[in-house]
């Protein structure tokens, strides 16, 4: 900059008005600001505004076409009385719990397998990625033909093969088998994400400490458990955080498998927001229902911040 | 005999194949679904693993004939072009603003964009359905074009901000002194080099926004104005009767363009997967 000033203040001609503008422009504390202010406008008009309306939502009687005013925590008090609510409650947790947990071990499995030396090594890891990138609304429609009650895949070849006693479980009437089924299908799309960062993670690892491991004696046990995991950690820690949020809030799946079915035993809080203040009307009660993803937004974003990144932002 | 390390290779290429055949075969059986005849479809005796009376397009050429699946297919394609330029512009000025300026509240402008980055957009979507309302864009495909940037600006940002770090300062420095402004340095400097990063962010913007669903399904209704994934799931779905051929059909021609750009960039997704989440 200083240069740039120097060159200006001994130059022969007064700058016309295009270039004092354009200096001006050059300037980071204007050119920063400038730069900002179109994706600025749009958080702030589009994603801090709606928030704020969420929460006034949340504490008002809301209907749709209909005036509304403030009714306090009345809504959240409602949903505890509601069974519906008690059961989306649960079933959010033990949906993410039991997908997370699965994503992180087959993950770490499939990541190691990756790691390895392979023939067609671009062929497979684009096999692998594959669910990841197709639009999960229709793929998950494949998934439902897959658990149709009648013509199931599924349970053709678990007959087949002697692992069912036929027909087969009805995958998407029952309600433990329907809860497995929308597992199945998040643990299906949402491991790719898993093993490609994962491998990132592994690939980084120097070769020199497993070197080192051997010479110490560390069978393939000891040199996962005290070399892979701990130097891991730190992607394993991201990827957990970030896939806890987005499984959490998930919607596409259980809206086109199951629609919260059977009797609300796989809703989650985004698909019965859906069903509370769309579908029926009451748009109060659905923004509380949505609210309930902001406290695992807050620890996720907290914990990223806190122990993840060192750095401000 | 076998050596050692070609058993090894061997036993690691039989442990995949559980994975591969999890990941692939959806789409085999829906692909197959598609272009099985009812008669077929519908025999509980057949074998469903395969096609043995014969193939037919007949449930594609009924979709493009019977239903809007092509107008669901243009709306997708005008969204996400439009949706995922304007994402892209204004993300590339903010990430180079966030990676190389200094002003007053580039910090808290940071850590915002890493906040909304992770917000879910089940989150907002029934009080943005609202302020669509006010917009005036109820039940149009150019209320997609004005929110979908809501989640692709900061992932975008997001993405190029770490492009943007690796370029190195010097390079921009000497164009600087030789006379360039700070905005001709970022378009004839810093973009060229970004190339990469910009490649990698247009192409998951372009994905994430095809494969959005619950927006399109909240702020269009009407079969001239909702996208390809709503279409399917919902225009094509009557009653109790499901015409499985032409659901899957539906669902394997909604995936072609995302499958399309895959087989082409492969290595950016690889690359901008990891670094969405670990940079």
């Amino acid at each position: 900059m200083a240069i740039g000033n120097a060159r200006i203040e001994t130059a022969p001609y007064r700058p016309g008005l295009r270039d004092r503008f354009g200096e001006w422009l050059d300037r980071e504390t204007i050119l920063g600001p400038a730069f900002v202010t179109p994706a600025l406008l749009l958080l702030v008009f589009l994603v801090a505004y709606p928030f704020g309306m969420a929460i006034y939502l949340s504490l008002s009687n809301a209907f749709i076409g209909r005036p509304s005013h403030l009714i306090g925590l009345q809504n959240f008090i409602n949903l505890w009385q509601s069974d519906a609510f008690r059961q989306t409650f649960q079933n959010a947790f033990v949906f993410t719990g039991l997908a997370v947990a699965f994503k992180v071990v087959l993950g770490i499995w499939l990541a190691l397998l990756l790691n390895e030396q392979l023939w067609f090594k671009r062929l497979i890891r684009g096999a692998v990625l594959l669910p990841w990138v197709i639009p999960t609304a229709l793929s998950t429609l494949g998934w439902w033909w897959m658990f149709n009650s009648l013509y199931s895949v599924v349970n053709w070849t678990g007959i087949n093969l002697g692992i069912m006693d036929p027909p087969g479980p009805n995958w998407l009437g029952q309600k433990y088998y329907a809860m497995a089924a929308v597992v199945a299908v998040n643990v299906w799309r949402g491991l790719p994400f898993f093993a490609i960062t994962i491998l990132a993670g592994l690939v980084a690892i120097p070769k020199e400490l497993y070197e080192a491991a051997h010479t110490d004696g560390a069978g393939p046990v000891a040199r996962f458990w005290y070399v892979t995991l701990p130097l891991l950690s730190p992607v394993l820690a991201i990827v957990i955080l970030f896939s806890t949020i987005f499984t959490f809030s998930d919607f596409n799946i259980v809206f086109v498998l199951t629609h919260g079915g059977p009797i609300n035993s796989t809703h989650l809080f985004a698909t019965l927001a859906r069903q509370v203040g769309l579908e029926t009307g009451r748009l109060g009660e659905g923004a509380a229902i949505s609210l309930y993803l902001f406290p695992v937004l807050v620890m996720v974003v907290y914990a990223q911040l806190r122990f993840v990144r060192k750095r401000a932002y | 005999m076998l050596s050692r390390k070609l058993t090894k290779k061997l036993g690691m290429h039989v442990m995949l194949v559980p994975f591969l055949i999890f990941a692939l075969f959806p789409f085999y059986h829906m692909t197959l679904t598609s272009l099985k005849q009812n008669r077929e479809l519908y025999d509980r005796t057949a074998v469903p693993l395969l096609i043995r009376q014969g193939p037919t397009l007949e449930h594609y050429q009924k979709l493009i004939t019977d239903t809007s699946f092509l107008t669901w297919t243009k709306n997708s394609l005008l969204v996400t072009i439009l949706a995922t330029t304007v994402s892209l512009v204004i993300g590339t000025v903010a990430a180079y603003a966030l990676a190389r300026l200094k002003f007053f509240g580039v910090g808290s402008f940071g850590t915002g964009i890493f906040v909304t980055y992770l917000v879910p957009t089940s989150l907002l979507f029934l009080p943005l359905a609202q302020v669509v309302n006010w917009l005036g864009l109820a039940d149009s495909k150019w209320s997609l074009v004005v929110t979908y940037p809501t989640f692709l600006v900061p992932f975008c940002t997001w993405l190029l901000m770490g492009y943007f770090r690796t370029v190195p300062k010097e390079v921009e420095e000497c164009a600087m002194v030789d006379g360039a402004t700070r905005i001709q340095a970022l378009v004839r400097i810093v973009l060229p080099i970004a190339v990469p990063g910009l490649v990698c962010a247009a192409l998951f913007a372009f994905t994430l926004s095809w494969n959005e669903f619950i927006y399109a399904l909240t702020f269009t209704s009407s079969s001239e104005e909702i996208t390809a994934s709503v279409g399917v799931t919902s225009e094509l779905i009557r009653g109790d009767i499901y015409f499985w051929g032409q659901l899957m059909a539906g669902a394997v021609l909604g995936s072609v363009p995302i499958v399309i750009l895959y087989v082409f960039f492969l290595d950016y997704y690889v690359s901008g997967l990891t670094a969405g989440a670990v940079k």
